[in-house]
């Protein structure tokens, strides 16, 4: 695997670990049965991150709000560390996700782990989107123009 | 002058235990789960996000049940917490440009690429009472609709090629933060829109609609909103890369504003922009003509009314500070008015005194 897509893999996971539901990555990483012995080195800490956005939607940056954030920063017995950042106060939900990445960066294990945990999350999570979007196609306005007169 | 005085403790103690209890209410109704404030008060939720300045639905529900649905309260609250976290950074600035579109909206271009998608809007109801929500009616999910995904192109992006429309050239920049430094006038165009971000929807209505009545003309037509969930990133320096950390709810809009041109610009139509967190189209609207008419100065154009008057609108659309302000009246002034009840005292026999004087000159020279 070459660097960049070994980050793409990472970033990949972590956003389906950051929208996932607590309860369903819960039920599927006790199913996994992993729980390495680690250290935690960071967190799980939660604090804000200020949202940003761009003048116009595409011009100079400028502070929207803030949001709570969880971090949590973990290291496994062979020195491999893993990180953890997400939306929300959700403690343990940083602690499994920064595990799994610790954990995929073992090849043998990444495989494991994204065919039963991060494929069937992130295919829910894509099943949502695509019934949000139908639901919002069918408020779509279809304009039909009347004719009037005779020519 | 302060003088401390001491008393009341026992009053204050019962006081906050007879708010607990008109809080809760009726025992024999059921109370409110966070769950329940979250799915069914969503827009409530959404607008003390907005003004509380922090996206956490679960914490905005809360505020709302502890506040007992008063939401200038529950955003006190949030902004309250809010000092009590540490600040972790900023996220890389959000793309609505890729929005997972749930409503968005044209009153320029009938035909936009993407459709006019109304979504879950009270638009075009009747806002007749509905008695069946006494109850618990069974309640019909979204209709579906088949095809593939259209990509919502932005307003700019179809004037554009014409150069009629002001554009928003990609810009790198640290903006400025008014939560970490302190308010100095002129603002930045990006410090301003923190500022009406979070800003009182109700003020921010009342002065956009102020612009559309004649106080600061500026012809507005709404060039797109949109409501959905955009992707945030954070850059995490142990990683070297930007982390996806979730989605967030915004509103934006896009107001389009016929401008006549200056001795530096051609006629063209000019841009006000609203962004705020949540589903909250008024206040975005509201933002977005408020932004408009606060670059009067950028645009060459005199200031003649309240909205163009950046100290008037910035200072006095925070409702955290206006709050505390008006409400610290009521608080023990007891040193202050005796000081002005002496004063008025003075004052008034001064006034008896020359008036009496006045009486006897008059009555001599009769």
């Amino acid at each position: 695997m070459t660097s960049e897509t070994h980050t793409e893999a990472r970033r990949r996971r972590m956003s389906v670990l950051a929208r996932c539901n607590s309860n369903r990555l819960h039920e599927l990483w006790d199913k996994l049965r992993l729980e390495p012995a680690h250290k935690t080195l960071r967190g799980p800490e939660s604090g804000l991150i200020m949202l940003r956005g761009r003048i116009g939607g595409t011009g100079e940056p400028f502070n929207i709000g803030e949001a709570t954030v969880t971090r949590a920063s973990v290291k496994l017995e062979d020195g491999t560390v893993g990180h953890a950042i997400a939306l929300g106060r959700d403690g343990a939900k940083a602690r499994i996700s920064a595990l799994i990445d610790a954990l995929c960066q073992t090849m043998e294990a990444a495989v494991l782990i994204d065919a039963e945990l991060i494929a069937p999350i992130s295919q829910e999570l894509d099943c949502d989107d695509e019934k949000r979007r139908q639901q919002t196609a069918a408020t779509r306005v279809d304009f039909f123009t009347m004719v009037r007169g005779e020519d | 002058m302060y003088v401390a005085v001491k008393g009341g403790e026992a009053a204050i103690d019962n006081a906050h235990r007879l708010l607990a209890d008109r809080r809760r209410g009726d025992r024999s109704v059921p109370t409110l789960g966070l769950d329940q404030i979250a799915e069914q008060f969503a827009l409530s939720v959404d607008r003390v996000m907005s003004e509380g300045s922090l996206y956490d639905r679960r914490l905005a529900a809360l505020a709302i049940k502890q506040a007992r649905g008063d939401l200038i309260e529950a955003i006190f609250l949030v902004r309250a917490y809010r000092t009590t976290l540490p600040r972790f950074g900023h996220s890389e600035p959000v793309d609505t440009g890729a929005m997972q579109v749930e409503r968005r909206i044209s009153a320029c271009f009938k035909d936009l690429p993407g459709g006019q998608l109304l979504g879950p809007t009270f638009d075009y109801t009747h806002r007749l009472l509905d008695d069946e929500l006494d109850g618990d009616p069974a309640v019909e999910p979204g209709a579906l609709r088949d095809g593939a995904a259209e990509p919502a192109t932005q307003i700019a992006d179809i004037l554009g090629g014409e150069g009629l429309i002001e554009e928003d050239p990609l810009a790198p920049g640290e903006p400025g933060d008014i939560n970490q430094t302190p308010m100095e006038f002129p603002l930045s165009r990006a410090m301003r829109l923190q500022s009406l971000s979070r800003g009182d929807e109700g003020f921010l209505l009342a002065l956009g609609y102020s612009t559309q009545r004649g106080y600061a003309r500026s012809h507005p037509f709404v060039g797109e909103i949109r409501i959905g969930e955009v992707e945030v990133e954070v850059f995490v320096p142990e990683l070297g890369f930007a982390v996806p950390v979730g989605r967030v709810q915004l509103t934006e809009c896009q107001m389009v504003n016929q401008f006549k041109g200056s001795a530096k610009t051609p006629p063209q139509f000019t841009r006000g922009y609203g962004l705020v967190f949540g589903q909250s189209e008024r206040k975005a609207m509201a933002m977005s003509l408020c932004d408009r008419a606060l670059r009067a100065e950028e645009l060459g154009e005199d200031i003649v009314a309240p909205p163009q008057d950046q100290e008037f609108v910035i200072s006095h659309c925070d409702n955290v500070q206006a709050t505390g302000f008006v409400e610290h009246l009521k608080l023990p002034h007891y040193v202050d008015f005796q000081a002005e009840l002496g004063l008025v005292r003075t004052m008034r026999a001064e006034y008896e005194a020359t008036r009496n004087e006045d009486v006897e000159i008059r009555e001599a020279a009769e």
